[in-house]
């Protein structure tokens, strides 16, 4: 997982580079949860452009990061969200809370 | 003895959790010979993760046991079986309710029976509390008709220059 914060936008993105399973989500969710704490942004984006695989897990780890954002007063947003991933986040209501603020280009489309 | 089926294969690994990569990946090589789509190969990995899933974290929970894979082809039909001989689910239809879940401190989702359910085309659960579980799964890869009638034009093509 990559970071970068723009200080001026408190703006914290985290971009993810694994394939987002049980094993996995525990490494991501750590790393995130260091970055958040440590510099308390007022938003977070979670940009999955390098995710190639995802499964239920996934759906677990942004609910976890989107209630420590909520507690801390900031909002959690998606971004790069490809078609096997939105099936999976659709399916469990998640982009009702953490809104797509933009969907991945699929190639060939 | 001859399978009545078309080809078929066993794959057995100990619960551990970077197994669940190897199994999914394994089964999508499996699954290549009836020649899915992205989005249906897509479908069968993330089914095979969340029962093996489930086989590792609430099967044999903190235990070591071994998660037993089989997977076979039947016609344009993949049939993936996994096994665990760990503890069993008490109740097959709480545990396949949408968001439940029997550990909520894991940030487990509960959604892993919905997305088996709603991925393949087939899924039936056998569980016996103490002896273990066996998830069957089935997907239907459905077959692109316009082959044949692009062969069928490119024959009339090759039959009008002549």
């Amino acid at each position: 997982m990559n970071s970068k914060y723009i200080p001026e936008d408190k703006l914290l993105i985290l971009e993810i580079t694994e394939e987002i399973d049980h094993h996995q989500a525990e490494k991501i969710r750590r790393k995130a949860d260091d970055e958040i704490t440590r510099f308390m942004p007022r938003k977070v984006v979670l940009d999955f452009n390098n995710v190639t695989f995802m499964d239920s897990a996934g759906i677990g780890m942004v609910l976890g990061r989107y209630k420590i954002i909520n507690m801390l007063g900031g909002s959690l947003e998606m971004e790069n969200v490809g078609l096997p991933l939105r099936k999976i986040f659709d399916m469990s209501g998640v982009t009702k809370i953490c809104p797509i603020r933009n969907q991945k280009i699929e190639k060939g489309s | 003895m001859k399978s009545i089926y078309e080809n078929e294969m066993k794959l057995e690994f100990i619960s551990k959790s970077n197994n669940e990569a190897f199994a999914r990946i394994s089964v999508a090589a499996f699954a290549a010979q009836l020649d899915p789509t992205i989005e249906e190969l897509a479908d069968i990995k993330t089914a095979v993760s969340e029962a093996v899933t489930n086989a590792i974290i609430h099967g044999y929970e903190d235990k070591e046991g071994i998660v037993k894979l089989v997977c076979k082809i039947i016609g344009n039909s993949i049939i993936i079986e996994i096994s665990d001989t760990g503890n069993g689910i008490e109740n097959v239809e709480m545990a396949k309710r949408p968001l439940y879940t029997s550990k909520p401190n894991l940030e487990r989702s509960g959604m892993g029976f919905t997305i088996m359910e709603n991925f393949m085309d087939e899924m039936n659960v056998e569980s016996i509390v103490g002896l273990g579980t066996k998830i069957t799964m089935k997907k239907v890869i459905k077959k692109e008709e316009v082959e044949e009638e692009t062969i069928t034009e490119v024959l009339n093509q090759i039959n009008g220059m002549n």
